[in-house]
Parts: C-alpha cells; sequence; structure tokens
C-alpha cells in the first residue's frame, strides 16, 4: 500500500547524531535546498538577480557612480544619452537641466528609494499583519476596535495624512519610512482579517484548540504559514506603490529633501521637461520598473516555494 | 502493542460501570436573528436536550440525518463549542465549568477524530510535526524521546516512519486519516470522539479505517464515541447506539437489540432506509418509508418532533413532548407509541 519515492539522501551530520531507528529523520540542508528551488524557477531566479544588483549598486553607490550626485557641468546641460544625436559617451543616460549625469543620480537614488520603498513596506506590513492576525482570530471587540480604526484611517485621504506626519516631525528619511508605516498597515490589516478569518474556520484550527494548543502557538503555527503567500503577494506589489507614494511626496516638497536624491525625486524633477527632454523623467522612471518588477518576481517565487504543495514540481 | 507509556496522571480507581462521561440536559441554541434592529429573537435549536452516558471502555456510535446536531454534539464533549444549558460530567467533573489552563489540561483526556482528512491537517506541517503537536503542547516527551513516540504512533496506525517528512498533500484520504487518528491517540486520550470519520472515505478504505479504530479501540482500551449519518458505519464499531432527530436522542440501546428491537418508528425508518443485497429480503421486508424532509431546527414542531413524519402520529404526539424513559432494560426511547417488535404495531392502545 505504501509505494514512495524517496526524495533525497539522509544527510550525514544527521544521521551521525541519531542512532539508526532516526536515520529518516532527515533534512537536507537549508541553503542547499533554497538554491535548488530557486534554480528551478526562471522567473526567480531572474528576479532575484535583479533585486541583488540594485542592491549592490545601492550599497556601492559612491564607487559605481562616475559622477557625484550634484555634480553640474554647465557646459553640457540637458545633454541626450549617448546613443542620441548629440549626446557624448561621458554621460551615458544623459544630463538634466543643472548639467548632472542622470546615470550617476539614479545609482544615487537607489539607496533611498529601496530604503523608503522596502521599510516602510516592512513597517506597515508588521504593524498590519498583527492588526488583522489579531482581530480576525479573536474577533469580538479587539476586531471591532480595530476594524473602526482601520475606516478611521482609510477615510483620511492617505497623501494627506502623511503630509501631516511629515510637517509635524520635519521631513527626512525615517520620518518618511514611519509615515508611510503607520498609514498604508490598514491595506494589510484588512486583508489579512479576511484571510485569518476563512483560515481559522478550517479542521486543521479547530483541532489544535481541540489539543489544547494555545491560542498564541495556534495563531504562530497554523494561521500565519496559511495566511503569509497572500502577505508576501500584497507587499511586493506595495513596494511598486510606495516608491511612487515617494515620488509624490518629493513632488510636493515634502518627501526626500536635496542634496539627497531618491527616484521618485528625479522623476517629479523631470516632469517639466518631458515634452522636450524625455530622457530626465524616463530613465528614473524605468530604474523603478524594473527593481519593482524583480521583487515582484521573487515574491511570486517566494509564495510559491512557501507553499508545500508546489514542492517537487 | 504495549500500551505506551506516558505522563498521564493515574486514573483514580474506576469503578467499572460508573460513566465515563455524562450529558444531562444539554443544548446548544445558535442565535439566527436576521437583522440589529429585530426584536423577536431566532434560535436555531442545533443541539435540544441531551441526556446520555458513556461507560468507560465503550464505543456510543451517535446516528442522524445530516442537521440532526450530531456533530454539534461532538464539538460540545470536546468543547470546540460552549453548550447553552446543561452538563457535561466527564469524570465527576463538569466540562462547561472549566476555563483557561484547567479546561486546556482536561483536553488531553478528550480528542478528536475528524471528518474531512483534507481540511483536518495542516497543509504547511510535515506529518511529524503534525503527530508531534499534542506532545509538543503539553511537553510530555523531548528530543529523542519525542521522536520515539512519534514513530511508535506511526507504526501503530500504520504508517510508515519514512513518510514522517512529508507533507499532508502527499498521502490518500486514508493515510491521512491515519494520521489524523495517531495525533488524536498521542496524548493516550482516555475519550475519542470520532465525527464521521469515514464519511470523506472511498468504501473499501472506509473499512480499513474502522477495522483499524476497532483494534486500537481494544488494545488501548479506549472509550469512543462514534458519530455517523448512516447505520452501516456504526453497526460495525458500536457497542450501544443512538439514534438523533433534530436535537434528541430518540432511541438509545445496544447494538444487537437497535438492530433486531427498534422501538422507535425513526429507527425503524432508518433501518429499512439501509440497502439489503439479497433480492429475496429486499422484496419481502416490509418497508417504512419517511415521507417529507427534516423539518427546520428553528421552528421545530411541537410535541414529539418526529410527529410530521411518523406513520403512527395522533393528537397526543402533536401535544405532548414524549419522555426520554428507559423502556426496557438498556432501551431507552422517547415516543408515545413504541413499537413492539420492528413490525409497525403499536404496543400500547
Amino acid at each position: 500500500m505504501n509505494q514512495q519515492i524517496n526524495p533525497e539522501p539522509p544527510s550525514e551530520s544527521q544521521a551521525q547524531a541519531a542512532p539508526d531507528t532516526m536515520k529518516k529523520y532527515k533534512k537536507s540542508s537549508p541553503l542547499v535546498r533554497w538554491t535548488k528551488l530557486l534554480l528551478r524557477s526562471k522567473t526567480g531566479t531572474v528576479g532575484l538577480l535583479i533585486v541583488l544588483t540594485v542592491f549592490i549598486v545601492g550599497i556601492f553607490a559612491d564607487q559605481l557612480a562616475p559622477f557625484g550626485v550634484n555634480e553640474q557641468n554647465y557646459a553640457n546641460m540637458l545633454a541626450p544619452p549617448a546613443w542620441q544625436e548629440g549626446g557624448t559617451s561621458e554621460h551615458i543616460l544623459g544630463t538634466d537641466n543643472l548639467g548632472r549625469d542622470i546615470l550617476s543620480r539614479i545609482i544615487y537614488g537607489t539607496t533611498i528609494s529601496l530604503l523608503v520603498g522596502i521599510f516602510s513596506v516592512v513597517v506597515a506590513g508588521i504593524l498590519g499583519m498583527g492588526a488583522g492576525l489579531f482581530s480576525g482570530y479573536y474577533g469580538g471587540w479587539v476586531d471591532t476596535v480595530t476594524m473602526r480604526m482601520v475606516d478611521a484611517f482609510l477615510s483620511i485621504p492617505n497623501i494627506l495624512f502623511i503630509l501631516v506626519i511629515l510637517a509635524v516631525l520635519n521631513p527626512g528619511i525615517m520620518t518618511l519610512i514611519f509615515a508611510i508605516g503607520v498609514t498604508n498597515w490598514v491595506i494589510y490589516a484588512r486583508l489579512i482579517r479576511g484571510e485569518v478569518l476563512s483560515v481559522k474556520e478550517r479542521e486543521y484550527v479547530k483541532a489544535a484548540k481541540s489539543i489544547g494548543t494555545k491560542n498564541l502557538t495556534i495563531i504562530r503555527r497554523h494561521i500565519l504559514p496559511n495566511v503569509f503567500s497572500t502577505f508576501i503577494v500584497i507587499s511586493t506589489l506595495s513596494v511598486a506603490t510606495t516608491i511612487i507614494l515617494e515620488a509624490s511626496l518629493s513632488f510636493l516638497g515634502m518627501g526626500v529633501q536635496p542634496p539627497d536624491v531618491s527616484w521618485g525625486y528625479m522623476l517629479s524633477d523631470g516632469r517639466d521637461y518631458l515634452a522636450t527632454n524625455w530622457w530626465l523623467a524616463t530613465f528614473p522612471g524605468l530604474a523603478i520598473t524594473i527593481t519593482v518588477l524583480g521583487i515582484i518576481f521573487l515574491g511570486d517565487w517566494l509564495r510559491d516555494v512557501l507553499d508545500p504543495r508546489s514542492q517537487g514540481r | 502493542m504495549n500500551k505506551a507509556k506516558t505522563a498521564v496522571k493515574p486514573t483514580q480507581q474506576s469503578k467499572s460501570k460508573s460513566p465515563l462521561l455524562e450529558l444531562k440536559n444539554v443544548k446548544k441554541h445558535f442565535d439566527v436573528t436576521e437583522g440589529w434592529f429585530t426584536k423577536e429573537r431566532e434560535y436555531l435549536r442545533a443541539v435540544d436536550g441531551l441526556n446520555f452516558t458513556v461507560k468507560k471502555g465503550e464505543t456510543l456510535g451517535i446516528v442522524g440525518e445530516s442537521g440532526c446536531g450530531k456533530s454539534t454534539t461532538g464539538n460540545l464533549i470536546v468543547r470546540l463549542l460552549d453548550p447553552t444549558e446543561g452538563e457535561i460530567i466527564f469524570e465527576g467533573e463538569d466540562l462547561t465549568k472549566l476555563e483557561g489552563e484547567k479546561l486546556r489540561q482536561k483536553r488531553r483526556d478528550i480528542q478528536m477524530i475528524f471528518q474531512d482528512p483534507f481540511s483536518s491537517l495542516n497543509p504547511r506541517m510535515r506529518v511529524f510535526e503534525l503527530i508531534a503537536e499534542p506532545l509538543r503542547t503539553h511537553q510530555t516527551h523531548k528530543g529523542e524521546d519525542l521522536k520515539k513516540r512519534v514513530y511508535e504512533l506511526m507504526d501503530t496506525v500504520g504508517l510508515n516512519e519514512e513518510m514522517a517528512q512529508r507533507f499532508p498533500h502527499e498521502f490518500s484520504g486514508g493515510q491521512r486519516q491515519r494520521i489524523g487518528i495517531a495525533r488524536a491517540l498521542a496524548l493516550n486520550p482516555k475519550l475519542i470522539v470520532c465525527d464521521e470519520p469515514v464519511s470523506a472515505l472511498d468504501v473499501s478504505i472506509q473499512s480499513q479505517i474502522l477495522n483499524l479504530l476497532q483494534r486500537l479501540q481494544k488494545e488501548l482500551e479506549l472509550t469512543l464515541v462514534f458519530i455517523a449519518h448512516g447505520l452501516p458505519a456504526v453497526k460495525h464499531i458500536s457497542d450501544r447506539i443512538a439514534v438523533m432527530y433534530l436535537g434528541k436522542v430518540v432511541e438509545l440501546t445496544t447494538r444487537e437489540k437497535l438492530f433486531a428491537n427498534p422501538m422507535h418508528p425513526y429507527t425503524e425508518g432508518l433501518l429499512s432506509a439501509v440497502p439489503v443485497p439479497d433480492p429475496e429480503v429486499r422484496e419481502s421486508r416490509e418497508r417504512v418509508v419517511l415521507k417529507g424532509d427534516i423539518p427546520s431546527p428553528v421552528n421545530p414542531p411541537s410535541g414529539c418532533s418526529f410527529h410530521t413524519r411518523c406513520p403512527f402520529a395522533d393528537e397526543k404526539c402533536k401535544q405532548e413532548v414524549p419522555e426520554f424513559r428507559e423502556l426496557k432494560p438498556d432501551h431507552f426511547v422517547s415516543c408515545h407509541y413504541p413499537l413492539e417488535s420492528g413490525k409497525g404495531t403499536l404496543q400500547n392502545n
């Protein structure tokens, strides 16, 4: 009755440590397993490559950028990209209205865009996840209070709310992350709560209760892993919207403050020149697109990998 | 198989006849009122006054149509639901009064096997973790000891040790149900509530699981409450059978008496609905065909709740609620006109 395929040989360290009856309790090292899983998926590999590249660019911006972030070259203002007529190989992606090298600015902008994009999603995600899990699982007044709070947050225009926070706390990267985080958590809270409501009615949650598992353990062991894929999907998509949100805030003068630069800032800066000098806004926009795409690919793969049913495929 | 030794506290020397579990007038009503401002509240009487006992070491089968409250009964016993009214006495202690940590400790002794083996196992946990969960929760085993116990349990229910690191989706329904059984056995419970454990399985697998449960019951001296919607499944395994109708037990007796001599017309109806393979017997037997559907538990009929479908009902049945009484030794019926010999004759009047 029990035919089976032996998936992987027992790893040596485990087999040594355990007596022979325990030999079958094996796990290959996580690093090897994850690499294998990653290489199996093309999208995942591409996503990881993009994200890694962007990270490396962000970390080594100083070394990689050919020009300084605010180095102006008045002799070469609004120079087009190198392959266009009038472009120079010195400024591959051209220069902006003050003669600053666009490529260098994109490289410098990576750090801040990534920091804001990822960390505000992390802040919002943690807050929203916690609120969603507890309000969905416990229900009753916990749920009512949390959800009315969510309603209140949703009724205030997002950007106005962030502007108020930024105005009170002085603009800067940390305040930006904080402001976006505390306003965006409601999206996660709502979605996660909905998922929890459906997961908590499954029989395995009932089974855990009847065993006597504590509520917090049930949330951690049974609810969280089963709502996590939803979370991954919305949070990777949110990284994109957050980078754009940061752009709008920069445009309104409350985001990143010069001399710092971010992709969003560049985007809004180049808006005035869009009709005549397309490259000012296009390249930072491309940078956002590619990064977001990479994160979405990676998130997509992560969601699949976290689902045991898709393993072995 | 040697009975697994665990840190379960020794039972107080149980008197052989004393019931392990006793339900006293247990009711569970769900509020189904629609709208916030409705004055009249409506209640769904899922379970409406249950009185029965489960003796140590026996298997009590509970049968009834869908919607008769048998699953609610199971959930009430394991305290997944809180009763609206009544007492559930387990080893002399009222379970309904237990709260918090005390209740958590008590849950060790009462475990449940669920109906759907596809949703009762967390798809993200490996078999080992699934079976180890109760042991970890109550910290009865650790380290090597834990591994040994899990493998022992897997062996008991007929699973290979190699399967420990696999996920539930890699198993068939029958094997999944075995995992569920191993999990229920892990803490050496005194009572296991089986909520239709075979109804989601193929017929060929059903008997395997039933045999397994029966074997385990003998070997581990378990007490089982076995819930099913048809008589064939419970016939195989039960010592006594309770027939439920609309949230109430209408007949409770030993398996032999129930099949040989049912006294409630509803039981008779259920019995004659069981298919008979022999065409000659099938032709000759008298069938009591129940007409109509089970009435809504939101608005149950007056008097005897079965009178709307009973072929023998009269005015008395419409007005008076029949008492659940012991008509013959070990044979409880709630009917004004109980059947005499399963032939549809009236006993009195």
